[in-house]
């Protein structure tokens, strides 16, 4: 759930005031659009049917952008616009810079040979083309010779771990199967950025679990830019560094998981993140406290004992100079070292003490927690004390955030 | 009592007809040289060949096509023929319709694409497609005869048009019917359009456009019978003979030689399509 930002300051796709307009005359639904009409009046007004309406984001490098909401949202119809598989009416999508929608054919099939990787909802194989063949789809259109294609598309495929089926025909496959040759295929080209249009939707849970995992193994190897469609809040929730909500063509709200779930733009929102498992998407970092009191490996075990006799408690987390974790020094350990005279309490720390990360979700925290004598203390990648989490405020997180709703 | 002025329909037809007739006559040479060239390119090579020779390459071919038993019944009906003393003439039939079939997949393919591609020719094209299938086939001879005289060629240019019709809609049709996500997947990775038609869209309507070639080929020679009344040679004339003759044995001859060379090329063709199918 990490928020990966772009080094460049170049977002890598960008959408600006971006409409489509389905009908005979949209220019007529775009005036009425600008003069704030509905979606809903403007189709009994005009016959047009908004399918965007007035789209604005941006997609940084290497992010997972997911764009949320029910059918008829517009959400694949605003992604569509992206690779104009779908003409927007008016508006840019900038793409590294370049507004795709000034590109002429060839540009356009330039960019989208070169940066647009696309999976499809119901898999999108040809059935007349072997698993290879189909892989290699995007490789053979850019006219590469049979050889170096079929040896990329083995790559891709071994990767996304179909190797043996080479020579299969997609229907001889499952479902599970042929979306990761649909994967495949789209990554087979190496594009910077993958579209994937409600991409796990059509498999069956267990399915679709199984290859959201393997979508955020693989993305933590590649790096891509992903734009993700998908209605499953859960499943927005679990793969998007943030998330695009929609409703009727608009989008309504962008923001981290947590920021949606926490912080709902409106009521539409709110309802739409109501029944989702909140301890599923909690994490560490939002039930932590601030460790204020700590002491350092160099200091002497009396300090120790009067700063946790101040505070009333009987222990005490010790880093080092720098923050970095070291342990936890209980009191009776902290008394045993004054008895014998020790300078530090460097030796009579207790060092096996559960660790997690800021992002570990509520749901894997509970049973560590219930599992330890000890608090559980939040540990960021360089090594410093970020926080500790105590049973109560766990408990607290669920309860405070099930009466937000 | 008031009564419509008779609009001169026929009279139109008639005169278009009579300009096209001076107007059009190198088109209509040239014309005449290609299809003589193909009818009786194809009849002489097979009459080349001694018919017990051609039999056992039939029968291998079909073997290979289909399957066995295709294979047996083709060799057995051609045998018939060529006991029945119909050799010639059921050759010549096969010519004829190897013929139309080939001019009306070469004209009726592309467009059969072009409807599948552009909204506008759909509509110019599928209505005439209606107009040419419900018109009674014997009309077309009157022109056929204006234009080009009496004999085969006339007689294979009524079948082409008869004949026609089912492939640019089979493969109109095959095309629309490629679903619409793998069009989308196939633009998607940049395909340009020849890309998307050669390597998705044609593939794919292949089946659909199989079974249009089929029906030309039914239609060919049916049509290829009823030609037989300007001049067009082959069973139908065969069959025509014993009409005006009152001679049932002659009729009945040339009328089961027929559906033998009609039996054999739907089996051969229904082979075809299935076993694309079977493959995809």
């Amino acid at each position: 759930m990490g928020d990966k930002r772009s080094d460049g300051n170049l977002p890598k796709v960008k959408v600006e005031n971006l409409s489509k307009v389905f009908g005979d005359h949209p220019e007529k639904a775009i005036e009425l659009l600008n003069q704030g009409y509905s979606k809903d009046e403007i189709l009994s007004k005009t016959k047009q049917t908004i399918g965007v309406n007035n789209a604005n984001f941006e997609v940084h490098s290497q992010e997972t952008f997911v764009l949320m909401g029910l059918s008829g949202s517009g959400k694949s119809t605003l992604m569509r616009c992206i690779n104009r598989l779908i003409e927007p009416t008016i508006g840019k999508v900038l793409i590294d810079g370049e507004d795709i929608l000034q590109a002429d054919k060839e540009n356009l099939r330039e960019i989208r040979r070169k940066k647009l990787g696309m999976v499809f909802q119901r898999f999108a194989l040809f059935p007349h083309k072997t698993i290879l063949d189909n892989v290699g789809y995007g490789l053979e259109v850019q006219g590469l010779e049979l050889q170096e294609r079929r040896g990329a598309s083995q790559k891709v495929l071994d990767m996304v771990g179909l190797k043996g089926y080479e020579d299969s025909y997609p229907a001889q496959l499952s479902g599970g199967m042929q979306q990761r040759v649909g994967l495949a295929r789209a990554l087979a080209s190496d594009p910077d950025i993958l579209l994937m249009d409600e991409a796990f939707s059509a498999l069956d849970p267990l399915i679709r679990k199984e290859m959201q995992d393997e979508l955020l193994s693989l993305q933590a190897k590649m790096n891509k830019t992903i734009i993700f469609v998908t209605h499953d809040l859960d499943e927005a929730l679990k793969i998007g560094d943030r998330i695009a909500l929609m409703k009727d063509g608009a989008i309504v709200q962008i923001g981290s998981g947590e920021e949606i779930l926490t912080h709902p733009a409106n009521e539409y929102v709110r309802k739409f993140v109501e029944d989702v498992d909140i301890s599923r998407v909690l994490t560490a970092e939002g039930v932590m406290k601030s460790p204020s009191t700590t002491v350092t490996t160099k200091d002497g075990p009396r300090l120790a004992l009067r700063r946790m006799k101040e505070l009333g408690i009987s222990s005490i987390f010790v880093v080092s100079r720098d923050r970095k974790f070291e342990g936890l020094l209980t009191a009776e350990d902290a008394l045993e070292a004054a008895e014998a005279q020790k300078d530090t309490i460097k030796d009579y720390i207790t060092k096996d003490i559960p660790r997690v990360s800021p992002g570990t979700p509520l749901t894997e925290l509970i049973p560590i927690i219930a599992d330890s004598k000890y608090p559980v203390v939040v540990i960021s990648e360089d090594g410093t004390l970020q926080g500790i989490i105590i049973r109560g405020a766990v408990l607290a997180g669920m309860v405070r955030k099930g009466e937000d709703d | 009592m008031f009564t419509l002025p008779k609009i001169p329909i026929g009279s139109w037809v008639n005169s278009i007809v009579e300009w096209a007739r001076i107007e059009l006559k190198p088109v209509f040479d040239i014309i005449t040289v290609v299809i003589e060239f193909l009818v009786s390119g194809f009849r002489d090579t097979l009459m080349l060949i001694h018919p017990i020779i051609l039999i056992i390459i039939m029968m291998a071919l079909v073997w290979w096509i289909a399957n066995r038993k295709v294979a047996i019944g083709t060799a057995l009906g051609l045998l018939l023929a060529y006991d029945l003393q119909l050799w010639e003439p059921s050759i010549t039939t096969f010519a004829l319709v190897l013929s139309s079939t080939i001019l009306a997949l070469i004209v009726g393919l592309p467009l059969g694409i072009w409807t599948a591609r552009s909204e506008l020719a759909h509509k110019l094209i599928m209505p005439l497609l209606d107009f040419m299938q419900t018109m009674p086939p014997f009309v077309y001879l009157i022109p056929a005869v204006f234009f080009f005289g009496i004999g085969n060629v006339p007689g294979l240019i009524a079948t082409v048009v008869f004949a026609m019709p089912p492939a640019i809609r089979l493969t109109g049709l095959g095309i629309r019917q490629v679903p619409e996500e793998l069009v989308e997947a196939a633009d998607a990775f940049g395909s340009t359009p020849s890309q998307k038609l050669f390597k998705v869209q044609l593939p794919m309507a292949l089946p659909t456009i199989m079974a249009g070639i089929n029906q030309v080929i039914m239609l060919s020679l049916s049509m290829v019978v009823i030609a037989a009344m300007i001049g067009a040679g082959g069973l139908g004339a065969v069959v025509l003979r014993g009409i005006q003759r009152l001679d049932i044995a002659m009729g009945f001859e040339g009328g089961l030689a027929i559906v033998i060379v009609a039996i054999i090329l739907d089996r051969i063709t229904q082979s075809l399509t299935e076993k694309r199918k079977a493959k995809a």
